[in-house]
């Protein structure tokens, strides 16, 4: 058994840090949808006041926080809908406030020099107990549930409200949903990466998914791929090299972001020269509009003249005849010999 | 699809209109932006809805689909009364965008299943039969060859094609576009005209706002005219085109104000004699290859 797993606290972490590795980006690819990637930032910072309660009353402090994170998901989508320019000063009003206050009591209470403040802000994981574990467990069952169960809906609201909205789908009650689920998202990330983490863990894998993916859902398997190898990576690298936990698995969520989209750029570059335009081409081909069409791997083309058209974006590119190169197995072989 | 098995099974005579506005007015906020408009679409018609900017055109097609308020008069859908309209999916919306969101990628098939969404439970999942119909409404609209496409790879009016069929894969009673052929080059205005032809073909109830309407010559059966929020022409394509002539040449001899309608948008200064003619430049070459 690696030296890592023999301590009860490193096994503890790492199965919480596979849980927010997953949860985080699965949230995630609706915020980044809706262009709201900022917002797990701003209900971050309520939770702590909610912490800051907890702190207060001695009580638990996740309860707590898990209130005032809900509370805050709720009132972000009703400021919202009324869609006034006051709405994004209430929302500033809101978000620092809370993180003020939770900096004010839990100062307040536990002295100036207090760990309990930098544990919740920049996580703590090495202290989840066992007992955090199970409740993190169940809250990350329940929002992995229901994104699951509402996937589709939360797609089409976020994508297009208008339509959602037209063909009677309950839109203000998806985009609360959705707010409740990153809110609880915030609370079971807070002790993994830090209240004021939390936000790249649910939008950089999935920044990095989508140089990768065709599909909403491919994205969606990708982003949770790469959150839970940037989590669970991170908290190993933190304990070899002694470094804080939830920076480090941010510093490696950007890290496999930017490999990522080098790759991706070096494919496209290396790929341009064998891409080769049809002419100028004012006609569309599709069922029934007279050329041939040819299946072709995963695409269909279209027999114009004396060679082949390929559907690619807005345009057409020039394909190879089959039949000229036989020996030729792989489709993506043949696309890219030029006559 | 099952839109026309329900045109031709039933006798059109004798059943509701698609649509029938009386009197009906919608706004925001309480507030009226349309008077009493009295339209009736019959089932299996194509009606294109005309009007400048501000004429209310909008405001009524949006208060169709709940998306402005219903403030006075009466609305029926299928000889539903539109506040008791249970099934949304009923009217396919088909609305006015350039572009699909493109914050994250998706695919045509995704983007055309969501169409589906409202007509089901959440819990319940897409059937076999759902998923035909997509790839259905993808044929539909000539895209059939691109459903694992990212939208996001596509010209606008092949996006525009993928919102069409998005609307026709809940298979609605009634079609209600909003400038389907706004903004988009003339070759895809072919596709989308074909499109479009080919829908009518297949007796499919339409509403369509536009601008343009030579892009929908030979497909429309009916045209309206909205203007300061009330309707001030209704007729066929015909009938409107006399209607314009007669207004030009009032205008033309100095008696413009004789006319309560005017000219408001460049478009409609275009000669009567192009709605008419069968054959213009719209008419390219995809129809032919299409019969």
């Amino acid at each position: 058994m690696p030296e890592i797993l023999s301590y009860d606290f490193m096994r503890n972490a790492l199965l919480a840090a596979l849980l927010v590795g997953a949860v985080a980006p699965l949230v995630g690819i609706f915020l980044v949808q809706r262009r709201l990637s900022l917002i797990g930032d701003g209900l971050g910072h309520v939770a702590l006041a909610g912490v800051a309660v907890g702190v207060l009353l001695d009580n638990q402090p996740i309860i707590t926080a898990l209130i005032a994170a809900v509370f805050a998901g709720v009132a972000i989508e009703l400021i919202r809908v009324r869609g006034r320019t006051s709405g994004d000063i209430a929302l500033a009003v809101m978000f620092y406030g809370g993180i003020a206050a939770g900096v004010v009591i839990i100062n307040r209470v536990d002295g100036s020099q207090s760990s309990n403040l930098t544990s919740y802000l920049f996580g703590a994981i090495t202290t989840t107990s066992t007992g955090d574990l199970i409740v993190f467990g169940v809250l990350s069952a329940v929002i992995i549930g229901v994104t699951l169960a509402l996937r589709h809906r939360l797609f089409l609201a976020a994508g297009d409200e208008e339509y959602a909205r037209a063909s009677g789908l309950p839109v203000m009650a998806l985009n609360i949903t959705l707010s409740v689920l990153t809110a609880v998202t915030v609370v079971v990330s807070m002790r993994v990466v830090g209240l004021l983490l939390i936000s790249a863990l649910m939008i950089v894998p999935n920044a990095a998914s989508q140089q990768v993916a065709r599909s909403f859902r491919s994205a969606t398997l990708w982003a949770v791929l790469f959150g839970m190898l940037s989590a669970v990576g991170g908290v190993v690298t933190s304990f070899y090299a002694d470094t804080a936990a939830g920076g480090t698995i941010v510093l490696l969520a950007i890290a496999i972001f930017l490999l990522v989209a080098a790759v991706a750029a070096l494919v496209t570059v290396a790929t341009a020269h064998r891409h080769r335009v049809s002419e100028r081409h004012p006609h569309e081909h599709g069922p029934g509009c007279g050329h041939e069409a040819v299946p072709h791997g995963d695409h269909v083309d279209y027999v114009h003249g004396s060679h082949l058209h390929a559907p690619h974006g807005g345009h057409y590119d020039e394909h190879a005849d089959h039949a000229t190169y036989p020996g030729a197995t792989d489709p993506s072989d043949q696309e890219h010999v030029t006559r | 699809m099952r839109v026309t098995a329900v045109h031709q099974d039933s006798p059109l005579r004798g059943a509701p209109p698609a649509i029938r506005l009386d009197h009906a007015s919608f706004g925001y906020g309480g507030r009226p932006f349309t008077e009493g408009v009295n339209l009736s679409v019959a089932q299996g018609e194509v009606v294109a809805l005309l009007g400048p900017n501000g004429s209310g055109k909008s405001t009524t097609v949006r208060g169709l689909l709940g998306l402005t308020d219903h403030i006075a008069g009466s609305v029926e859908v299928l000889g539903t009364p539109l506040q008791d309209l249970a099934d949304r999916s009923r009217l396919g919306y088909v609305p006015q965008r350039h572009t699909l969101s493109s914050s994250v990628r998706s695919t045509v098939r995704e983007v055309i299943a969501t169409g589906q969404l409202a007509s089901r439970p959440w819990w319940r999942r897409a059937t076999a039969a759902d998923r035909a119909t997509v790839t259905e409404a993808a044929d539909t609209v000539g895209l059939a060859d691109r459903l694992d496409s990212d939208v996001a790879t596509l010209s606008g009016g092949q996006q525009r094609r993928v919102l069409i069929a998005r609307a026709l894969a809940s298979r609605p009673d009634v079609l209600i576009m909003d400038e389907p052929t706004a903004g988009v080059d003339a070759a895809n205005q072919v596709v989308l005209a074909t499109v479009l032809r080919r829908l009518a073909a297949l007796g499919v109830t339409m509403l369509v706002v536009t601008h343009e309407l030579a892009a929908l010559r030979g497909i429309v059966d009916r045209i309206v005219e909205m203007d300061a929020g009330h309707v001030s022409f209704d007729g066929t394509p015909r009938q409107y085109a006399e209607h314009r002539a007669a207004v030009s040449r009032a205008a033309d001899a100095g008696h413009h104000h004789h006319y309560d309608v005017h000219h408001h948008d460049d478009e409609h200064d275009e000669p009567s004699g192009v709605l008419l003619s069968g054959a213009g430049p719209m008419d390219g070459p995809v129809e032919d290859g299409e019969s």
